[in-house]
């Protein structure tokens, strides 16, 4: 039944039991991937939103606005302005976003729901390593997740490399440092063009140092030594000396969208590398995060805007390069913020949040659901996850990377996760209509208020496994039951909440690709 | 590419039109005593150019002292210990007379063991400057060795090649002449440069023309010595040998191989004749009137104070330097009969050696940039009684320098280390594509990976360090004070903004690195086990950061 009636919608988005999706038929499915190779020249780019981006303030949720504008009242959007998305009213994005609107509803971009992961951290750093090494909250994991790949993948870096099938980086970030992210197994896979004297100067062509006593002599030798050494400065400067950048939507005074020019740059020289980094800073919006006199301008909507600016326009670059179909990027940031603003107009470190997903390859749409925003909120409630950040990881592996499963499942620390419909190459497979279809749904949680237990109601349609979590107002998980089948019909489950704290929890239904969730306050 | 190329490329590429290819000195600073201010980054460049790898403790405490007071102290060797190197082979090949954690230099020659004591000298020899204590001693050592060099692997016994480190210590701050007549006799330079051939009917000129040309009059153009004079005072020289009579060998003198003629020099020694002599102390007297004759010329004095200033100082002696700095300086080792330490005293003391123009300007040697980086963070080692370990991890050290062009032990040539000597590049020479990389890897090792022997890793701990800096919890405060540290020039803003990146990414706000360092460094903090790691991973990361600058190689 979906197939048919997907085919026939073609490119018109859907909406889906929470889950807004537009999806191709067939043909144009099977024209997207067999039209040729381009297995080996898929390019991802990673771009870090650093210090917590606040995802409400992106992703507007607009099934939520009331209670949403009680817990924001001096930051919230108006309802008005939030830019509305094709195939869906519960959901809209910043008004500074129109390049990424139009993108949207051009079917370029997938934005996933609620990434987190069970017990947030609420420290730039920890929660940053988490993000970049991909490890459980309570693991520390010194490699990145990147860096595992690209190790796979180029087995014997840096030893037999360059070599004549790959004479390029294996991965590059644009900036002065490589990050955990590209941190293999022995040495890091990643170049950081370049150091603090020169990327940008690399490609420019100078290093910066004038002077003419002696020290700044032997400091100018070694500098020029440093860049003739790296093995990969020449290929890397031919490239971007070749490359070419046909977009005129860059701007200027956007640094995402710089650093996004020179990766277009380097793609269209000719660079086999096949992941790049690239990131955005000052997300850390604890106080003024908006204008006084307009909540639409200010600190977070200028990240916005360049996020969206930057995105925007180097999708338009690839495109008048035509290497877009090669390309994928997605967005990742260390935490969400809370849900309730603080008093200095701004936001603290939070839990989950919405993750962008863009190029042609990917599904359009949404999946999962707007986080439910508790009627009455205390400044320590947070978004609840709804994916694992590691199911967007795997699925970025396997159906964009091309990496077989049992890979993937090594490259994640040996864990097992979900994949999400995020990319055409993964048509959904008769399961996975399944388990979207699946009419899963929580039809009671009593009492609520509820004070020493719980009873959870849900309903199963027997479509696939399912789990029950709960989500304590902080986002972490205090309360999993196994992913099991259940059958057909309504099943009930009774939690023990004696050692819970007051506050807004979530209770979260989850089968394998989507979730449903309802409010329970613990008094 | 030699240095004009190198700065024609410059020209079209980086630097403006006016570069010329030679530095264009602009100071004409001297001998006088440095009247400016004393501060930490005085001090530290005293220190890390007398020293490898200055810690943040002897930086402080030289900045409180006065400038006599620091460079005395730097010349003051009276609380100097020279330990010899010890059996550290036992496990490997048994030694029979010498055991584990004895030194074996007094031991008799065994064929098959010279090969592991080499080993045992070549990995101590590396561990003085790493170990070293705060003491010019052991970059005068090097200085010594690489002025009046010997190949260990052309030394038969490795007890030979050890008295000869030891001559160079015992002299290495005394009298220049007198050390002169010691390595001239000394057994290992007996064999490496073949003294003990040179006899009345077989005259070996090897010594004799090193001993002018290299290690006292040098090859400038006021060395005007004749090929006749190189073979007149190989015959001075005729008659030394070995004495394979004593444990260990020691010098000899055959009489009867010494030529016993008058020996007579060109003009450019004033004509000078040395009576020929008998007996066996002929060798001894003839080698005095030959210092003394070949010491009457001021060029000696000149030759080895250029060698101590591009040591010291900078590759490059422009008219201005030669004027007045080399000049007076060489004037001072004459009138103070070839004594080293007033020499040093008056060149670290100088304005012209804490000018602006001179900071910064030397290229580290592999030597100073291994141990020095050994040294400066403090690096634990095994237990003292381990000698296996810690000579395991010496020569690790040894290794990387053999790797990075300077074998330490083992000069290329009897001309010591090219970077010492080669114009036009000098410095330069130790840095190319091959070696800057392998010390960047040595840095990324042992700061993030360690050198693991058996159950001892060799790695750096960031706290040692930064524990000591006035305020670590602040982040800008102790990414300066970590440059100011490692690095002897300032840098960018726009570099110590990336640096900062690191600890701080995405701009987030300064009191997150307060937070995160006081949870790591109080251990009854509930996040003490995350946020320590946490940070350590940060710390390793920014001073990793930091010694991957180009500025890191710089002294």
């Amino acid at each position: 039944m979906f197939f048919k009636s997907a085919a026939a919608v073609s490119m018109l988005p859907m909406s889906l039991n929470g889950m807004s999706l537009r999806t191709y038929g067939k043909e144009s499915l099977f024209g997207v991937l067999g039209k040729r190779g381009i297995s080996n020249e898929k390019v991802l780019v990673i771009i870090q939103l650093n210090g917590g981006n606040d995802g409400l303030n992106m992703l507007v949720p607009l099934d939520q606005y009331t209670n949403l504008s009680k817990a924001r009242t001096n930051i919230l959007l108006d309802e008005k302005k939030v830019l509305s998305l094709n195939g869906t009213t519960k959901t809209g994005l910043h008004p500074k976003m129109t390049g990424l609107q139009n993108m949207f509803n051009n079917g370029l971009v997938n934005v996933i729901q609620g990434i987190g992961y069970p017990q947030p951290n609420f420290s730039h750093f920890r929660a940053t390593d988490i993000w970049m090494s991909a490890s459980d909250s309570d693991k520390f994991v010194t490699t990145g997740w990147m860096g595992r790949y690209l190790d796979k993948r180029y087995t014997n870096y840096p030893k037999a490399y360059p070599n004549s099938t790959m004479p390029d980086p294996v991965a590059i970030q644009i900036g002065s440092l490589v990050s955990l992210n590209f941190m293999g197994p022995s040495v890091s896979m990643g170049m950081a063009i370049s150091d603090p004297t020169s990327f940008y100067n690399l490609v420019d062509g100078n290093t910066g140092s004038t002077g003419t006593t002696p020290k700044d002599l032997e400091l100018a030798y070694i500098r020029e030594l440093t860049q003739q050494t790296n093995q990969y400065t020449k290929v890397v400067k031919d490239a971007a000396g070749k490359g070419k950048n046909l977009s005129a939507k860059y701007g200027t005074g956007n640094n995402l969208a710089d650093q996004l020019k020179i990766v277009a740059k380097l793609i269209s020289g000719g660079l086999k590398t096949p992941v790049y980094m690239v990131s955005l800073g000052g997300f850390d919006t604890h106080s003024a995060q908006v204008d006084n006199t307009d909540t639409a301008v200010g600190t977070h909507a200028t990240l916005m805007q360049k996020l969206s600016d930057g995105i925007s326009a180097f999708q338009d670059d690839l495109k008048l390069l035509g290497i877009s179909e090669r390309v994928v990027g997605m967005t990742f940031s260390e935490f969400g913020r809370r849900i309730q603003s603080n008093a200095s107009g701004g936001t603290d470190h939070g839990a989950a949040a919405p993750l962008i997903v863009f190029g042609e390859a990917v599904q359009p749409g949404i999946i999962g659901n707007s986080p439910i925003i508790p009627s009455s909120t205390t400044v320590n409630d947070n978004v609840p996850m709804q994916f694992d950040f590691r199911q967007v990881y795997a699925s970025v592996l396997q159906d964009w990377l091309e990496v077989p499963s049992s890979d993937v499942k090594t490259l994640m620390n040996g864990a097992d996760y979900n994949t999400l419909p995020i990319f055409k190459s993964n048509p959904m497979g008769i399961e996975d209509v399944a388990d979207m279809m699946t009419q899963i749904e929580i039809s009671g949680v009593w009492p609520n208020p509820a004070t020493d237990f719980v009873k959870v109601e849900f309903v199963s349609d027997g479509g696939g496994k399912l789990s029950l979590s709960v989500y304590n107002p902080l986002g972490q998980r205090v309360y999993h039951t196994d992913p099991k089948e259940y059958g057909v019909g309504r099943f009930e489950i009774e939690i023990d909440l004696r050692d819970m704290r007051k506050g807004n929890y979530v209770v979260q239904l989850n089968a394998s690709k989507k979730s449903v969730s309802r409010m329970l306050l613990v008094k | 590419m030699d240095r004009r190329q190198f700065l024609s490329l410059k020209k079209n590429n980086l630097i403006d039109e006016d570069v010329k290819p030679k530095v264009e000195r602009r100071t004409n600073t001297g001998l006088a005593k440095y009247s400016g201010t004393w501060t930490k980054a005085e001090a530290a460049h005293l220190l890390r150019r007398t020293l490898v790898g200055p810690k943040v403790s002897e930086i402080n405490a030289f900045a409180s002292k006065t400038l006599s007071q620091a460079v005395d102290s730097l010349l003051d060797t009276s609380g100097y210990s020279f330990l010899p190197p010890v059996n550290n082979y036992q496990n490997q090949t048994p030694d029979t007379a010498v055991a584990y954690g004895s030194t074996w230099v007094n031991a008799p020659l065994n064929v098959n063991l010279e090969g592991s004591r080499k080993v045992s000298l070549k990995s101590w020899l590396w561990s003085l400057p790493a170990r070293q204590k705060t003491t010019i001693m052991e970059k005068m050592i090097v200085f010594w060795h690489n002025h009046m060099p010997v190949q260990i692997q052309d030394i038969p016994l490795a007890s030979l090649a050890y008295f000869y480190v030891k001559a160079l210590n015992d002299y290495a701050l005394g009298n220049f002449k007198t050390m002169v007549k010691q390595i001239t006799v000394d057994p290992a330079m007996l064999y490496y440069l073949n003294g003990r051939l040179n006899t009345k009917n077989a005259p070996d000129e090897n010594y004799s023309r090193e001993l002018q040309e290299l290690f006292t009059l040098g090859k400038g153009p006021n060395s005007k010595y004749t090929e006749d004079d190189v073979k007149a005072a190989a015959r001075v020289l005729t008659g030394f040998n070995i004495n394979f009579t004593t444990t260990p060998f020691s010098t000899g003198f055959s009489a009867f191989n010494h030529d016993t003629t008058n020996k007579t020099f060109s003009s450019f020694y004033s004509n000078k004749t040395i009576t020929g002599k008998t007996g066996v102390t002929a060798g001894s007297l003839e080698l005095d009137d030959l210092l003394g004759m070949i010491f009457s010329v001021d060029e000696v004095s000149k030759h080895i104070c250029r060698k101590l200033y591009r040591y010291f100082v900078y590759y490059e002696i422009d008219a201005n330097s030669e004027a007045n700095v080399i000049e007076p300086l060489a004037k001072i080792f004459r009138d103070n009969n070839y004594e080293i330490k007033p020499v040093l005293k008056s060149l670290l003391e100088s304005e012209h050696f804490y000018d602006q123009w001179n900071r910064a300007c030397v290229i580290k040697d592999p030597l100073t940039h291994q141990a020095g980086l050994v040294r400066q963070w403090e690096m634990a080692f095994p237990t003292s009684t381990d000698y296996e370990t810690n000579y395991q991890i010496y020569a690790v050290g040894s290794y990387f320098g053999q790797i990075t062009q300077m074998n330490l032990g083992d000069p290329p040539s009897v001309s010591g280390w090219e970077a010492w000597y080669q114009m036009p590049l000098y410095h330069r020479i130790w840095l190319n594509s091959d070696s800057l990389p392998k010390r960047n890897q040595f840095q990324d090792y042992l700061m993030s990976i360690g050198h693991k022997v058996k159950t001892f890793t060799f790695m750096v701990d960031p706290w040692i360090v930064t524990k000591q800096f006035s305020d670590p919890k602040n982040v800008n405060t102790l990414i300066l004070e970590a440059c100011d540290f490692l690095l002897p020039l300032q840098l960018s803003n726009a570099q110590i903004g990336a640096l900062k990146e690191i600890l701080l990414p995405g701009g987030i706000p300064d009191y997150n690195w307060s937070d995160e360092y006081r949870a790591a460094t109080d251990a009854g903090d509930p996040n003490h086990t995350t946020s320590l790691a946490t940070a350590t991973t940060k710390l390793r990361n920014l001073y990793r950061n930091i010694m991957n600058l180009s500025e890191y190689q710089l002294s």
